[in-house]
């Protein structure tokens, strides 16, 4: 097991330092951030004094090198725009993301899996049916269209609901939130809805197909023999049988769930990660694109990491397919 | 039924008792049709800057332009007539999708093969790192490569198949990892045939059911992305909007109720999607023995 351990760890940190030269190496092949951050009325020193400043006279190696140490001292830079430190920078648009990311997957899971229970309870029911094709849309449908039409109905013809931004926000220790407020939340509906859908649509078919199958199992059975309701059936014992792959997939989810977010908060202007990203890229902010990329590739290393982890605690032969 | 010999005439009559799903195919190919004779059902080239007014911009549908003909759908901010700038939108949305599907195909299918009939380390190392690939979200690969290479056909349709190629891969590795071990192939190996042979004529042809199922679906996964992209500002220059740039090109407009500048091209980018989508489930369920009669 420990030898299994070890492997992965190796491999996962072989992948992160691929990725890190890839991402340097591609990022800063493209455009030329001097000419975005200096203004063309500046004169010639000063142009020599901030691309010293900035370290861009140096050649690719060297500056690939200084950013790897730098990495390696939780350094990754100052921002060419903002001029404040890459991590300040993003750590401030990330409680927005986050907030955005859960409310979204929770949501989608406590809704989905209901509908996914019923119309695995009742399969041949209209209802049942609607829920189906409604989550093939689901699957198909680009989400910037679906964030489009969300923004046209609700905030365009209805007026019910604002087309975007974050609205009012409490600090709670120090970072700001909107969803304790009347204000922030109704500004979070909209975006969370988009983010939900694709998400609300899996989970309906991952609960729906565990419910069909164990409707058909000997527990249910016996169950109905002791007496027991319907719905005590239902919530006492065949949600804890179908949770397991779906608490699973929900873990992976929210991994894929933040990168979608780029979509989302770019429609409805949510000022997260995403946003901040789009932004960098149109600009040229390298050293944002660099630390985004750089957290994101961590981030999924590390869930593939524990998720492979998992799986050999549970599963001997993950092990064993190891070492041989 | 006299000559049902062929395999196609087998698919097509199983086809056929689907209705909805002949419907979905009749409406691709009406779409590819349309986008393939686009310069002649079009009352306007859009992307001939003499034929714009822009005293025709962003009118709504109906209206009748200084070209003396009715925009059905109304024009966009440059005075293009919708109705026309969809039919060359969907020609390029096809187009990139196809060649983006084509070429993901070749390539995922070549490395997913080759995996399975070399086995070892270099079975290894491909399927390790399309697993890795397939572990990121493919929005987000595709929005690094075209933020890398910069904005083009090329360059978008690079991006879209870095995201997908490991779909094909992982697809044509399980099909040929299960044939391979199979005796027909065996007996193949041990007669003096080239590698090269024994791949093309009798693994390939074997993998193919399944490929072409994640062919259709990822056709529509490229065209999806690459409007994506696009209204995110990454995708095809203005000059030539894909249907995901006409989206949006009308999406400030949107606030302001204009709303058909955006919502006929989704429209339309959606019945495409969706249409190619019930197309792939069908063959998908076809091709399913387990779900045989």
């Amino acid at each position: 097991m420990l030898g299994f351990i070890i492997q992965r760890f190796l491999q996962a940190i072989g992948v992160m330092a691929v990725m890190s030269l890839i991402v340097f190496s591609g990022v800063y092949a493209i455009g030329n951030p001097i000419d975005i951050v200096i203004p063309p009325e500046a004169t010639q020193d000063l142009r020599d004094e901030v691309i010293r400043r900035l370290g861009l006279d140096r050649p690719l190696y060297e500056q690939y090198f200084i950013f790897l140490v730098n990495l390696l001292r939780g350094d990754l830079g100052r921002s060419f725009v903002y001029n404040i430190p890459v991590l300040e920078l993003i750590g401030g648009r990330l409680p927005a993301t986050l907030e955005l990311v859960l409310i979204s997957v929770f949501s989608a899971s406590v809704i989905g899996v209901s509908l996914g229970i019923y119309a695995g309870y009742r399969p041949e029911s209209w209802t049942a049916k609607t829920i189906m094709a409604a989550s093939v849309l689901g699957f198909s449908v680009p989400s910037f269209w679906v964030g489009l039409i969300l923004i046209l109905t609700f905030a365009v013809n209805l007026g019910w609901l604002p087309a975007g931004g974050r609205g009012a926000t409490i600090d709670i220790w120090g970072v700001a939130w909107s969803f304790p407020t009347l204000d922030g939340l109704s500004h979070i509906i909209l975006p969370a809805i988009n983010l939900a859908l694709f998400k609300l649509a899996m989970m309906i078919r991952l609960a729906r197909a565990g419910t069909r199958e164990i409707m058909l199992t000997d527990t249910i059975k016996f169950a109905r023999a002791a007496g027991l309701s319907e719905i005590t059936i239902l919530r006492q014992h065949l949600l804890k049988l179908i949770s397991i792959p779906i608490i699973t997939v929900f873990g992976l989810e929210l991994g894929s769930t933040l990168a979608f977010a780029v979509v989302t908060e770019t429609i409805f202007s949510w000022p997260g990660v995403g946003k901040l990203i789009i932004d960098s890229i149109a600009v040229l902010d390298r050293p944002v694109m660099v630390a985004y990329l750089i957290l994101v590739a961590f981030l999924f290393v590390t869930i593939n990491f524990v998720i492979d982890l998992t799986f050999a605690l549970i599963d001997p032969r993950v092990r064993r397919g190891a070492a041989s | 039924m006299k000559r049902q010999s062929t395999p196609f005439t087998r698919f097509w009559n199983e086809f056929r008792e689907n209705r909805i799903a002949v419907l979905a195919l009749s409406i691709v190919v009406l779409m590819a049709l349309l986008a393939l004779f686009a310069s002649f059902v079009s009352p306007q080239n859009p992307y001939d800057l003499a034929n714009l007014s822009l005293m025709d911009s962003r009118r709504p549908p109906g209206f009748v332009g200084t070209g003396g003909y009715t925009h059905w759908l109304g024009t966009d901010p440059q005075g293009r007539d919708l109705l026309s700038a969809i039919f060359y939108g969907l020609r390029i949305s096809i187009q990139i999708g196809l060649a983006a599907g084509f070429v993901s195909l070749s390539i995922g299918a070549a490395l997913g093969i080759l995996a399975a009939y070399i086995g070892g380390r270099v079975e290894n190392l491909i399927m390790r790192l399309v697993d890795l690939q397939l572990s990121f979200p493919a929005i987000l690969l595709a929005l690094v490569i075209v933020a890398l290479l910069g904005q083009g056909k090329v360059q978008l349709i690079s991006a879209l198949v870095a995201a997908q190629y490991a779909y094909f891969a992982r697809t044509a590795y399980g099909a040929a990892k299960a044939e391979r071990g199979k005796d027909y192939i065996e007996a193949a190996v041990a007669t003096p045939l080239g590698s090269r042979l024994v791949i093309l004529k009798h693994l390939l042809p074997n993998c193919t059911p399944p490929l072409i199922v994640v062919a259709t679906v990822q056709i529509a996964n490229s065209i999806s992305l690459e409007a994506t992209l696009s209204f995110l500002g990454l995708g095809l220059p203005v000059t030539e909007p894909s249907l995901g740039m006409l989206i949006s090109n009308g999406f400030p407009y949107m606030m302001s109720g204009r709303y058909w500048i955006s919502v006929y091209p989704g429209v339309a980018l959606i019945i495409l999607i969706v249409a190619i989508n019930i197309v792939g489930d069908q063959v998908r369920d076809q091709f399913n023995p387990r779900l045989r009669r």
